[in-house]
């Protein structure tokens, strides 16, 4: 039985799955920990957000993130890759910055608009 | 002199949710004044995940949740008076606000609403002592150079205090390459939510020290060091633990203020817990016409419930424009009870409530099984229970006006204690 504590909302459940019965959960209140549980101990992922470049004279940086979670080791990854974009006004939240980043279908999509 | 039928002081995310609310409640004449280059606020900057749960029912980054506001304020074509600061506030409702586009100018307002939000507890009120070197920041201005200005305020990082931002702030200096030694916490508990010692620190190995602080620090021109010592049940440093730990760059994340200069000015009652205006269940503050909500009021834990505060005090700063101030012969104080630290309102008029009004407070301790009690006198009017209570969350009943109009006293206690088993 492993001990965790829920990373999807503030509610910050105590968790109990059971790692050796197919990694049943409990104390969870939503399906969403049920879910968090089992992939936890099985695949880790996580959302990564960051900032990207931009040209703007205004806004120097563009937020942006992972439009799903990614596995957790490769958060630095994701990093690395995002040092060398630069973008420029227009964009719209939600466009994407970096399609299908290592290989993993999850793209990274700015979080704001910037017209300037 | 200008006149407007209503002003609203910040852009942030309470300041724009109240001029929504107040323009969807009829206002026609209304502008919003903001210090900053673009509106929005500190969400701005807070470009982590977790925002918009509960108004959005999905996880949004604070840039996300503020877009939303921002393009409903421009569709309903709400004025916003950028890089403005307001230097005055008077009971008269005269603003005098200074801007490099407009200069100097004076607005007369028909009602305003405070949206100030709050500042972060500076080294100042620590009493750290040691030299002033560079290196030295609040983890909220570190958070605004990374996260919008683009720029890492060191490499080797000490944070203390363990607050939220404190904590956002560890894992995001680790992503852009810094490491973080150690996060030190006077206190033997975190502050923080749960979630995010896991995902911010135990994700990247980040010792966090409870029961620590900062007792030196080292270095002239740059931070080279600081020194962290045990403390006991006193919160005093315990001689002989002392460590000194070198780097290059301190974070405080030590807490947040009400931001009150303008209120005070103007006169507006403060509590002296929350250090923000006294409020009515209207979100009206002691001078009529003026109202304050979100954290310029009482710093929440999260902006949904800024967001559901700030759109009351819109729709009530909006009858007061149309209508004038209402009939304020029934008003109950509220007070503190057992293990109630404050709460907001701390007035409720019952002829001015809806079917129901909220009250947010704070407990002083950590329960588990527990109950609220609302008392009028000696009776009890209503009971909350609630599996789980702690300093750091912030929580909030809804007391129906029929149990409200039972009050016997002219004053409603509020109180918390262990459930009877």
């Amino acid at each position: 039985m492993k001990e965790l504590i829920c990373i999807c909302c503030p509610n910050g459940c105590h968790l109990q799955v059971d790692d050796k019965n197919g990694y049943t959960v409990c104390g969870h209140k939503c399906e969403r920990g049920a879910a968090y549980g089992k992939d936890e101990l099985l695949h880790p992922v996580r959302v990564v957000t960051s900032t990207v470049k931009t040209t703007s004279a205004v806004f120097p940086r563009l937020p942006v993130k992972t439009d799903r979670a990614i596995d957790k080791e490769k958060m630095f990854g994701v990093m690395a890759l995002l040092d060398d974009v630069t973008v420029s006004a227009p964009i719209c939240c939600g466009d994407v910055v970096l399609p299908d980043i290592l290989g993993t279908e999850v793209n990274v999509v700015a979080c704001r608009d910037l017209k300037e | 002199m200008i006149h407007h039928e209503l002003v609203i002081i910040g852009g942030g995310p309470a300041g724009l949710a109240a001029a929504i609310a107040a323009r969807k409640a009829g206002v026609q004449d209304l502008l919003i004044l903001e210090r900053d280059r673009e509106a929005g606020g500190i969400l701005n900057q807070c470009i982590h995940a977790g925002f918009g749960l509960h108004s959005f029912g999905e996880e949004l980054t604070g840039p996300e949740y503020a877009n939303r506001y921002l393009k409903e304020a421009k569709a309903l074509q709400i004025p916003c008076q950028l890089n403005t600061t307001v230097l005055a506030l008077s009971p008269e409702r005269i603003i005098t606000a200074t801007s490099r586009e407009f200069g100097l100018q004076q607005f007369q307002a028909d009602a305003v609403i405070l949206a100030m939000g709050c500042r972060e507890r500076p080294r100042g009120a620590l009493n750290i002592p040691g030299s002033r070197p560079a290196g030295i920041f609040s983890a909220g201005t570190a958070q605004r150079l990374v996260n919008r200005e683009g720029y890492l305020p060191g490499k080797e990082v000490v944070i203390l205090g363990s607050g939220d931002i404190g904590l956002i702030m560890a894992r995001r200096m680790t992503l852009e390459g810094a490491k973080v030694k150690l996060v030190a916490e006077l206190l033997p508990y975190s502050g923080g939510l749960k979630r995010n010692i896991v995902q911010c620190l135990d994700d990247f190995d980040i010792p966090l020290k409870l029961s620590h602080t900062v007792t030196e620090i080292h270095g002239k021109e740059r931070l080279e060091g600081v020194t962290v010592a045990q403390v006991g049940p006193d919160r005093k440093p315990i001689p002989g633990t002392e460590e000194k730990i070198s780097c290059d760059t301190l974070l405080l994340s030590v807490g947040l203020l009400p931001e009150n200069e303008l209120s005070r000015q103007a006169g507006v009652e403060l509590d002296r817990v929350t250090g923000g205006p006294c409020v009515n269940e209207s979100l009206e503050t002691s001078i009529p016409g003026v109202f304050a909500c979100g954290n310029v009021v009482h710093v929440h834990d999260l902006v949904d419930f800024v967001t559901e505060e700030s759109e009351k005090a819109g729709r009530s700063a909006a009858a007061y424009v149309l209508h004038g101030e209402p009939d304020r012969s029934h008003t109950f104080g509220v007070t503190n009870g057992d293990c109630v630290t404050y709460t907001v309102p701390q007035k409720i008029d019952t002829e001015n409530v809806g079917k129901t009004v909220d009250i947010s407070f704070r407990v002083n301790r950590s329960f588990s099984d527990s109950v609220i009690e609302v008392r009028s006198g000696e009776e009890v009017i209503a009971q909350y229970k609630r599996s789980h209570m702690a300093p750091g969350e912030m929580e909030h009943i809804s007391l129906p006006k029929v149990l409200l109009q039972k009050a016997v006293t002219d004053t409603l206690t509020v109180l918390c204690k262990e459930a009877d088993v």
